[in-house]
Protein backbone atom coordinates (compact mmCIF):
# COMPACT_ATOMS: atom_id res chain seq x y z
CA UNK A 1 0.00 0.00 0.00
CA UNK A 2 1.25 3.48 -0.88
CA UNK A 3 2.02 5.26 2.37
CA UNK A 4 1.71 8.89 3.38
CA UNK A 5 5.12 10.55 3.49
CA UNK A 6 6.56 12.46 6.41
CA UNK A 7 9.15 14.93 5.12
CA UNK A 8 11.73 16.71 7.24
CA UNK A 9 12.63 20.18 6.00
CA UNK A 10 15.90 21.98 6.59
CA UNK A 11 15.81 25.74 6.08
CA UNK A 12 19.36 26.74 5.32
CA UNK A 13 20.90 30.19 5.50
CA UNK A 14 24.58 30.74 4.83
CA UNK A 15 25.26 27.03 5.15
CA UNK A 16 23.51 26.58 8.53
CA UNK A 17 20.05 25.22 9.32
CA UNK A 18 17.88 27.95 10.83
CA UNK A 19 14.33 28.11 12.04
CA UNK A 20 12.12 31.14 12.53
CA UNK A 21 8.49 31.79 13.21
CA UNK A 22 6.94 33.54 10.19
CA UNK A 23 10.41 34.68 9.13
CA UNK A 24 11.36 36.37 12.42
CA UNK A 25 13.19 35.15 15.55
CA UNK A 26 15.53 33.06 13.46
CA UNK A 27 17.70 30.71 15.51
CA UNK A 28 20.52 28.35 14.59
CA UNK A 29 19.48 24.69 14.50
CA UNK A 30 22.67 23.04 13.28
CA UNK A 31 24.72 21.66 10.42
CA UNK A 32 22.65 20.62 7.35
CA UNK A 33 24.60 17.45 6.54
CA UNK A 34 24.46 16.26 10.12
CA UNK A 35 20.75 17.07 10.45
CA UNK A 36 19.89 15.38 7.14
CA UNK A 37 21.56 12.20 8.38
CA UNK A 38 19.85 12.44 11.73
CA UNK A 39 16.41 12.91 10.15
CA UNK A 40 16.92 9.98 7.78
CA UNK A 41 18.06 7.80 10.67
CA UNK A 42 15.08 9.06 12.66
CA UNK A 43 12.68 7.67 10.08
CA UNK A 44 11.93 10.65 7.80
CA UNK A 45 10.67 9.45 4.40
CA UNK A 46 12.33 12.32 2.57
CA UNK A 47 14.56 15.28 3.23
CA UNK A 48 14.00 18.74 1.78
CA UNK A 49 16.66 21.42 1.97
CA UNK A 50 15.54 24.98 1.25
CA UNK A 51 18.11 27.72 0.85
CA UNK A 52 16.04 30.56 2.27
CA UNK A 53 18.47 33.32 1.44
CA UNK A 54 19.55 31.97 -1.93
CA UNK A 55 21.83 34.86 -2.74
CA UNK A 56 23.96 34.60 -5.82
CA UNK A 57 27.13 34.68 -3.72
CA UNK A 58 25.76 31.82 -1.67
CA UNK A 59 25.54 29.35 -4.58
CA UNK A 60 28.91 27.79 -3.91
CA UNK A 61 28.03 27.31 -0.25
CA UNK A 62 24.70 25.74 -1.21
CA UNK A 63 26.23 23.27 -3.65
CA UNK A 64 28.86 22.27 -1.11
CA UNK A 65 26.11 21.86 1.48
CA UNK A 66 24.10 19.68 -0.92
CA UNK A 67 27.17 17.59 -1.66
CA UNK A 68 27.89 17.01 2.02
CA UNK A 69 24.27 16.41 2.96
CA UNK A 70 23.70 13.87 0.18
CA UNK A 71 26.95 11.94 0.59
CA UNK A 72 25.45 9.18 2.72
CA UNK A 73 21.76 9.94 2.34
CA UNK A 74 19.78 7.03 0.92
CA UNK A 75 16.30 8.54 0.98
CA UNK A 76 14.92 11.04 -1.56
CA UNK A 77 16.52 14.47 -1.27
CA UNK A 78 14.99 17.69 -2.60
CA UNK A 79 16.76 21.02 -2.85
CA UNK A 80 15.15 24.42 -3.41
CA UNK A 81 15.92 28.09 -3.22
CA UNK A 82 17.32 30.37 -5.90
CA UNK A 83 17.02 27.89 -8.77
CA UNK A 84 16.29 30.14 -11.75
CA UNK A 85 17.49 28.23 -14.78
CA UNK A 86 17.83 24.66 -16.03
CA UNK A 87 21.61 25.12 -15.52
CA UNK A 88 21.09 26.01 -11.84
CA UNK A 89 18.99 22.85 -11.52
CA UNK A 90 21.61 20.73 -13.28
CA UNK A 91 24.28 21.94 -10.82
CA UNK A 92 22.07 20.99 -7.87
CA UNK A 93 21.35 17.52 -9.32
CA UNK A 94 25.06 17.10 -10.01
CA UNK A 95 25.75 17.91 -6.35
CA UNK A 96 23.45 15.07 -5.28
CA UNK A 97 19.82 16.25 -5.22
CA UNK A 98 17.09 13.93 -6.53
CA UNK A 99 14.51 16.67 -7.03
CA UNK A 100 14.51 20.42 -7.18
CA UNK A 101 11.88 22.72 -5.81
CA UNK A 102 11.21 25.86 -7.81
CA UNK A 103 8.99 28.75 -6.82
CA UNK A 104 9.48 32.40 -7.85
CA UNK A 105 11.40 31.48 -10.99
CA UNK A 106 8.58 29.18 -12.18
CA UNK A 107 6.05 31.98 -11.81
CA UNK A 108 8.32 34.43 -13.58
CA UNK A 109 8.93 31.99 -16.43
CA UNK A 110 6.67 28.91 -16.34
CA UNK A 111 8.58 27.26 -19.22
CA UNK A 112 11.29 26.50 -16.66
CA UNK A 113 9.17 23.61 -15.32
CA UNK A 114 9.24 21.81 -18.65
CA UNK A 115 12.88 22.67 -19.31
CA UNK A 116 14.08 20.97 -16.12
CA UNK A 117 11.65 18.10 -16.66
CA UNK A 118 12.88 17.41 -20.18
CA UNK A 119 16.41 16.75 -18.91
CA UNK A 120 15.76 15.20 -15.53
CA UNK A 121 12.17 13.92 -15.76
CA UNK A 122 8.93 15.36 -14.41
CA UNK A 123 9.41 13.41 -11.16
CA UNK A 124 12.44 15.61 -10.42
CA UNK A 125 10.51 18.89 -10.52
CA UNK A 126 8.55 20.10 -7.51
CA UNK A 127 6.72 23.37 -7.89
CA UNK A 128 6.49 25.13 -4.53
CA UNK A 129 3.51 27.39 -3.98
CA UNK A 130 3.38 29.89 -1.11
CA UNK A 131 -0.30 30.56 -0.53
CA UNK A 132 -2.25 33.03 1.52
CA UNK A 133 -6.02 32.92 1.93
CA UNK A 134 -7.91 35.88 0.54
CA UNK A 135 -8.84 38.42 3.19
CA UNK A 136 -12.43 38.86 2.06
CA UNK A 137 -14.88 37.51 -0.47
CA UNK A 138 -17.21 34.57 -0.43
CA UNK A 139 -14.52 31.91 -0.88
CA UNK A 140 -11.22 32.86 0.87
CA UNK A 141 -9.78 29.40 0.13
CA UNK A 142 -10.77 29.25 -3.54
CA UNK A 143 -9.50 32.82 -3.93
CA UNK A 144 -6.23 32.12 -2.07
CA UNK A 145 -3.34 33.96 -3.69
CA UNK A 146 0.18 32.93 -4.68
CA UNK A 147 3.09 34.85 -3.13
CA UNK A 148 6.72 34.87 -4.21
CA UNK A 149 10.11 36.03 -2.94
CA UNK A 150 9.86 34.21 0.35
CA UNK A 151 6.28 35.31 0.90
CA UNK A 152 6.99 39.01 0.45
CA UNK A 153 5.34 39.67 -2.90
CA UNK A 154 1.75 38.91 -3.95
CA UNK A 155 1.39 37.80 -7.57
CA UNK A 156 -2.31 38.31 -8.14
CA UNK A 157 -2.59 34.67 -9.22
CA UNK A 158 -5.05 32.24 -7.71
CA UNK A 159 -3.48 29.22 -6.07
CA UNK A 160 -5.86 26.77 -7.74
CA UNK A 161 -5.15 28.17 -11.22
CA UNK A 162 -1.40 28.14 -10.76
CA UNK A 163 -1.50 24.59 -9.33
CA UNK A 164 -3.32 23.39 -12.47
CA UNK A 165 -0.96 25.23 -14.77
CA UNK A 166 2.12 23.88 -12.98
CA UNK A 167 0.74 20.37 -13.44
CA UNK A 168 0.04 20.93 -17.14
CA UNK A 169 3.54 22.25 -17.61
CA UNK A 170 4.96 19.05 -16.22
CA UNK A 171 5.48 19.44 -12.48
CA UNK A 172 5.87 16.06 -10.78
CA UNK A 173 4.65 17.23 -7.37
CA UNK A 174 3.40 20.37 -5.66
CA UNK A 175 4.72 21.67 -2.36
CA UNK A 176 1.95 23.81 -0.92
CA UNK A 177 2.88 26.10 1.97
CA UNK A 178 0.16 27.92 3.83
CA UNK A 179 1.61 31.26 4.84
CA UNK A 180 -1.30 31.72 7.24
CA UNK A 181 -0.41 28.54 9.11
CA UNK A 182 3.38 28.60 8.73
CA UNK A 183 5.25 28.62 12.01
CA UNK A 184 2.10 28.68 14.13
CA UNK A 185 2.13 24.98 15.13
CA UNK A 186 -1.68 25.12 15.11
CA UNK A 187 -2.17 22.68 12.24
CA UNK A 188 -1.97 22.58 8.44
CA UNK A 189 -4.49 24.46 6.31
CA UNK A 190 -6.51 21.32 5.52
CA UNK A 191 -9.18 23.12 3.57
CA UNK A 192 -6.71 24.75 1.19
CA UNK A 193 -4.67 21.55 0.84
CA UNK A 194 -7.73 19.49 0.02
CA UNK A 195 -8.92 21.98 -2.61
CA UNK A 196 -5.52 21.92 -4.34
CA UNK A 197 -5.23 18.15 -4.06
CA UNK A 198 -8.64 17.72 -5.71
CA UNK A 199 -7.72 20.16 -8.49
CA UNK A 200 -4.67 18.21 -9.72
CA UNK A 201 -3.70 14.59 -10.41
CA UNK A 202 -0.14 14.87 -9.08
CA UNK A 203 0.93 14.42 -5.45
CA UNK A 204 0.55 17.37 -3.10
CA UNK A 205 2.91 17.95 -0.17
CA UNK A 206 1.35 20.03 2.60
CA UNK A 207 3.52 22.45 4.51
CA UNK A 208 3.09 25.04 7.24
CA UNK A 209 1.59 24.70 10.68
CA UNK A 210 2.70 21.25 11.87
CA UNK A 211 2.70 21.04 15.64
CA UNK A 212 1.48 17.56 16.55
CA UNK A 213 0.76 14.11 15.12
CA UNK A 214 -2.94 15.01 15.10
CA UNK A 215 -2.18 17.77 12.61
CA UNK A 216 -0.50 15.26 10.31
CA UNK A 217 -3.41 12.83 10.62
CA UNK A 218 -5.82 15.64 9.73
CA UNK A 219 -3.95 16.80 6.65
CA UNK A 220 -3.58 13.20 5.40
CA UNK A 221 -7.29 12.67 6.04
CA UNK A 222 -9.55 15.58 5.27
CA UNK A 223 -6.63 17.58 3.82
CA UNK A 224 -6.12 14.85 1.17
CA UNK A 225 -2.36 15.47 1.24
CA UNK A 226 -0.04 12.79 -0.15
CA UNK A 227 2.85 13.97 2.00
CA UNK A 228 3.41 16.50 4.74
CA UNK A 229 6.46 18.50 5.63
CA UNK A 230 7.67 19.94 8.88
CA UNK A 231 10.81 21.48 10.28
CA UNK A 232 10.89 22.78 13.82
CA UNK A 233 9.00 19.96 15.51
CA UNK A 234 11.86 17.67 14.46
CA UNK A 235 14.81 20.01 14.98
CA UNK A 236 14.33 20.73 18.60
CA UNK A 237 13.64 17.18 19.57
CA UNK A 238 9.89 17.68 20.11
CA UNK A 239 9.50 14.40 18.26
CA UNK A 240 11.20 12.39 15.53
CA UNK A 241 9.63 10.93 12.42
CA UNK A 242 9.57 7.41 13.83
CA UNK A 243 7.63 8.44 16.93
CA UNK A 244 5.35 10.60 14.81
CA UNK A 245 4.68 7.75 12.39
CA UNK A 246 3.98 5.33 15.23
CA UNK A 247 1.27 7.72 16.41
CA UNK A 248 -0.06 8.07 12.86
CA UNK A 249 -0.19 4.28 12.43
CA UNK A 250 -2.09 4.16 15.70
CA UNK A 251 -4.56 6.67 14.21
CA UNK A 252 -5.03 4.44 11.14
CA UNK A 253 -2.80 6.33 8.68
CA UNK A 254 -0.71 4.13 6.33
CA UNK A 255 2.94 5.03 6.96
CA UNK A 256 6.32 3.43 6.34
CA UNK A 257 6.98 1.43 9.48
CA UNK A 258 9.36 -0.02 10.54
CA UNK A 259 11.66 2.63 9.15
CA UNK B 1 34.38 -4.15 -12.51
CA UNK B 2 30.81 -2.90 -12.25
CA UNK B 3 29.70 -1.04 -15.36
CA UNK B 4 27.07 1.61 -14.72
CA UNK B 5 25.65 2.60 -18.09
CA UNK B 6 25.30 6.34 -18.63
CA UNK B 7 22.70 7.17 -21.28
CA UNK B 8 22.04 10.73 -20.11
CA UNK B 9 18.79 9.81 -18.40
CA UNK B 10 18.74 11.76 -15.19
CA UNK B 11 21.21 11.40 -12.47
CA UNK B 12 23.55 8.47 -11.85
CA UNK B 13 25.27 10.02 -8.85
CA UNK B 14 23.07 8.45 -6.22
CA UNK B 15 23.40 4.91 -7.61
CA UNK B 16 27.18 5.20 -7.71
CA UNK B 17 27.17 6.71 -4.21
CA UNK B 18 25.18 3.78 -2.85
CA UNK B 19 27.53 1.23 -4.49
CA UNK B 20 30.53 3.02 -2.96
CA UNK B 21 28.82 3.11 0.43
CA UNK B 22 28.48 -0.67 0.17
CA UNK B 23 32.24 -0.94 -0.29
CA UNK B 24 32.39 -1.37 -4.07
CA UNK B 25 35.46 0.44 -5.39
CA UNK B 26 35.69 -0.78 -8.99
CA UNK B 27 32.87 1.16 -10.64
CA UNK B 28 32.96 2.47 -14.19
CA UNK B 29 30.32 4.92 -15.39
CA UNK B 30 30.40 4.33 -19.11
CA UNK B 31 28.84 4.60 -22.57
CA UNK B 32 31.35 2.18 -24.07
CA UNK B 33 29.97 -1.17 -25.37
CA UNK B 34 33.40 -2.75 -24.78
CA UNK B 35 33.19 -1.91 -21.07
CA UNK B 36 29.79 -3.60 -20.88
CA UNK B 37 31.26 -6.74 -22.49
CA UNK B 38 34.18 -6.79 -20.04
CA UNK B 39 32.21 -5.97 -16.90
CA UNK B 40 31.58 -8.48 -14.11
CA UNK B 41 28.18 -6.89 -13.55
CA UNK B 42 26.16 -4.29 -15.37
CA UNK B 43 23.72 -1.75 -13.92
CA UNK B 44 21.36 0.31 -16.04
CA UNK B 45 19.90 3.07 -13.89
CA UNK B 46 17.44 5.56 -15.23
CA UNK B 47 14.78 7.98 -14.33
CA UNK B 48 12.91 10.12 -16.75
CA UNK B 49 11.59 9.47 -20.24
CA UNK B 50 11.68 6.10 -22.03
CA UNK B 51 12.80 7.78 -25.27
CA UNK B 52 16.22 8.45 -23.72
CA UNK B 53 16.88 4.70 -24.01
CA UNK B 54 17.12 5.24 -27.78
CA UNK B 55 20.72 6.24 -27.09
CA UNK B 56 21.42 2.65 -25.98
CA UNK B 57 20.60 1.45 -29.50
CA UNK B 58 22.47 4.33 -31.14
CA UNK B 59 25.65 3.60 -29.18
CA UNK B 60 25.50 -0.20 -29.77
CA UNK B 61 24.95 -0.73 -26.08
CA UNK B 62 21.90 -2.91 -26.79
CA UNK B 63 23.99 -5.45 -28.67
CA UNK B 64 26.71 -5.34 -26.01
CA UNK B 65 24.08 -5.95 -23.31
CA UNK B 66 22.66 -8.95 -25.24
CA UNK B 67 26.13 -10.49 -25.48
CA UNK B 68 26.94 -9.81 -21.82
CA UNK B 69 23.63 -11.32 -20.72
CA UNK B 70 24.10 -14.39 -22.94
CA UNK B 71 27.46 -14.91 -21.29
CA UNK B 72 25.86 -14.88 -17.85
CA UNK B 73 26.88 -11.40 -16.67
CA UNK B 74 24.45 -10.28 -13.92
CA UNK B 75 22.41 -7.33 -15.15
CA UNK B 76 20.28 -4.95 -13.06
CA UNK B 77 17.92 -2.39 -14.56
CA UNK B 78 16.53 0.31 -12.27
CA UNK B 79 13.25 2.17 -12.95
CA UNK B 80 13.37 3.04 -16.67
CA UNK B 81 16.22 0.50 -16.72
CA UNK B 82 13.72 -2.21 -15.76
CA UNK B 83 11.24 -0.99 -18.36
CA UNK B 84 13.91 -1.19 -21.05
CA UNK B 85 14.21 -4.95 -20.43
CA UNK B 86 10.68 -5.31 -21.86
CA UNK B 87 9.52 -4.87 -25.47
CA UNK B 88 9.06 -1.16 -24.98
CA UNK B 89 6.81 1.41 -23.41
CA UNK B 90 3.78 3.34 -24.55
CA UNK B 91 5.71 6.40 -23.33
CA UNK B 92 7.84 6.25 -26.50
CA UNK B 93 6.16 3.99 -29.07
CA UNK B 94 8.95 4.16 -31.64
CA UNK B 95 11.75 3.18 -29.23
CA UNK B 96 12.13 -0.56 -28.74
CA UNK B 97 13.32 -2.07 -25.51
CA UNK B 98 15.69 -5.01 -25.15
CA UNK B 99 12.75 -7.45 -25.54
CA UNK B 100 14.22 -9.80 -22.94
CA UNK B 101 10.84 -9.94 -21.22
CA UNK B 102 7.52 -9.91 -23.04
CA UNK B 103 4.87 -7.17 -23.12
CA UNK B 104 5.09 -3.40 -23.16
CA UNK B 105 5.09 -1.04 -20.22
CA UNK B 106 1.97 1.07 -19.86
CA UNK B 107 0.85 4.19 -18.02
CA UNK B 108 -1.15 3.85 -14.80
CA UNK B 109 -4.88 4.12 -15.47
CA UNK B 110 -6.41 7.57 -14.84
CA UNK B 111 -8.93 6.01 -12.48
CA UNK B 112 -9.78 2.69 -10.89
CA UNK B 113 -13.44 1.79 -10.39
CA UNK B 114 -14.37 5.44 -10.81
CA UNK B 115 -11.83 6.70 -8.26
CA UNK B 116 -9.13 8.97 -9.76
CA UNK B 117 -5.59 7.60 -9.49
CA UNK B 118 -2.80 10.13 -9.11
CA UNK B 119 0.15 9.82 -11.40
CA UNK B 120 3.13 9.70 -11.10
CA UNK B 121 3.09 7.08 -8.35
CA UNK B 122 5.39 8.76 -5.84
CA UNK B 123 6.38 7.51 -2.43
CA UNK B 124 7.06 4.48 -0.30
CA UNK B 125 5.04 1.43 -1.20
CA UNK B 126 5.34 -2.19 -0.11
CA UNK B 127 6.79 -5.25 -1.85
CA UNK B 128 4.36 -8.15 -1.91
CA UNK B 129 4.36 -11.77 -3.08
CA UNK B 130 8.17 -11.87 -3.10
CA UNK B 131 9.28 -15.03 -4.92
CA UNK B 132 11.15 -17.11 -2.32
CA UNK B 133 13.86 -18.15 -4.77
CA UNK B 134 14.62 -14.56 -5.87
CA UNK B 135 18.35 -13.90 -5.48
CA UNK B 136 17.92 -10.16 -5.83
CA UNK B 137 15.38 -9.94 -3.01
CA UNK B 138 17.02 -12.44 -0.69
CA UNK B 139 16.36 -11.54 2.95
CA UNK B 140 13.76 -8.89 2.10
CA UNK B 141 10.48 -9.60 3.92
CA UNK B 142 7.06 -9.29 2.32
CA UNK B 143 5.66 -5.86 3.12
CA UNK B 144 9.06 -4.12 3.12
CA UNK B 145 8.82 -0.53 1.89
CA UNK B 146 10.70 0.87 -1.09
CA UNK B 147 10.64 4.26 -2.81
CA UNK B 148 8.94 4.76 -6.17
CA UNK B 149 8.59 7.64 -8.59
CA UNK B 150 7.20 6.68 -12.01
CA UNK B 151 4.10 6.81 -14.20
CA UNK B 152 4.68 3.75 -16.45
CA UNK B 153 5.02 0.18 -15.22
CA UNK B 154 5.27 -3.41 -16.38
CA UNK B 155 2.38 -5.82 -15.86
CA UNK B 156 2.70 -8.98 -13.81
CA UNK B 157 4.13 -12.09 -15.55
CA UNK B 158 5.87 -15.37 -14.68
CA UNK B 159 9.16 -13.48 -14.39
CA UNK B 160 7.81 -11.08 -11.78
CA UNK B 161 9.82 -11.49 -8.56
CA UNK B 162 7.63 -9.19 -6.44
CA UNK B 163 4.60 -7.01 -7.00
CA UNK B 164 3.50 -3.67 -5.65
CA UNK B 165 -0.09 -2.47 -5.65
CA UNK B 166 -1.06 0.88 -7.12
CA UNK B 167 -4.19 0.88 -9.23
CA UNK B 168 -3.75 -2.93 -9.24
CA UNK B 169 -0.61 -5.06 -9.02
CA UNK B 170 2.44 -4.29 -11.18
CA UNK B 171 5.95 -5.69 -11.43
CA UNK B 172 8.06 -4.25 -8.60
CA UNK B 173 10.96 -6.57 -9.43
CA UNK B 174 11.61 -8.90 -12.34
CA UNK B 175 14.16 -11.70 -12.38
CA UNK B 176 15.02 -14.54 -14.74
CA UNK B 177 18.45 -16.08 -14.31
CA UNK B 178 21.07 -13.33 -14.41
CA UNK B 179 18.71 -10.63 -15.71
CA UNK B 180 17.00 -8.51 -13.07
CA UNK B 181 15.19 -5.25 -12.74
CA UNK B 182 13.50 -3.15 -10.09
CA UNK B 183 10.87 -0.49 -10.72
CA UNK B 184 11.65 1.17 -7.39
CA UNK B 185 14.81 3.11 -6.54
CA UNK B 186 17.01 0.93 -4.30
CA UNK B 187 19.51 3.80 -3.98
CA UNK B 188 16.72 5.86 -2.35
CA UNK B 189 15.03 3.11 -0.35
CA UNK B 190 17.09 3.32 2.84
CA UNK B 191 18.22 0.02 4.41
CA UNK B 192 15.90 -2.18 2.31
CA UNK B 193 17.24 -0.68 -0.92
CA UNK B 194 20.86 -1.02 0.16
CA UNK B 195 20.17 -4.71 0.92
CA UNK B 196 18.86 -5.22 -2.63
CA UNK B 197 21.99 -3.61 -4.10
CA UNK B 198 24.16 -5.67 -1.76
CA UNK B 199 22.39 -8.82 -2.95
CA UNK B 200 23.18 -7.88 -6.54
CA UNK B 201 26.82 -7.10 -5.74
CA UNK B 202 27.12 -10.48 -3.99
CA UNK B 203 26.01 -12.51 -7.03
Amino acid sequence: MLTKRVIACLDVRGGRVVKGVQFVDIVDAGDPAELAQRHAAGGADEIVLLDITATHEGRGTLLETVRRASAKLFVPFTVGGGIRTAEDAAAVFEAGADKVSINSAALARPELIGEIGSSFGAQAVIVAIDARRSRGGADPVGEAEVYVSGGRTPTGRRVLDWAREAEQRGAGELLLTSMDADGTKTGFDCELTSRVSAAVDIPVIASGGAGSSTHFAEVFGRGRADAALAASIFHFGVTDSRALKAELAEAGVAVRLPC
Amino acid sequence: MIAVIDYKAGNLTSVVKALRFLGETDILVTQDPEAVLLADKVILPGVGHFRSTQLLHDLQLTEATRHAIARGTPFLGICVGLQWLYQGSTEAETTDGLCHFGSRCEHFPASVEGVPLKSPHVGWNSLERIRPESRLLRGIPDGAFVYYTHAWRAGVSDDTAAVTHYGGPFTAAVERGNVMGVQFHPEKSAAVGLQVLQNFLSL
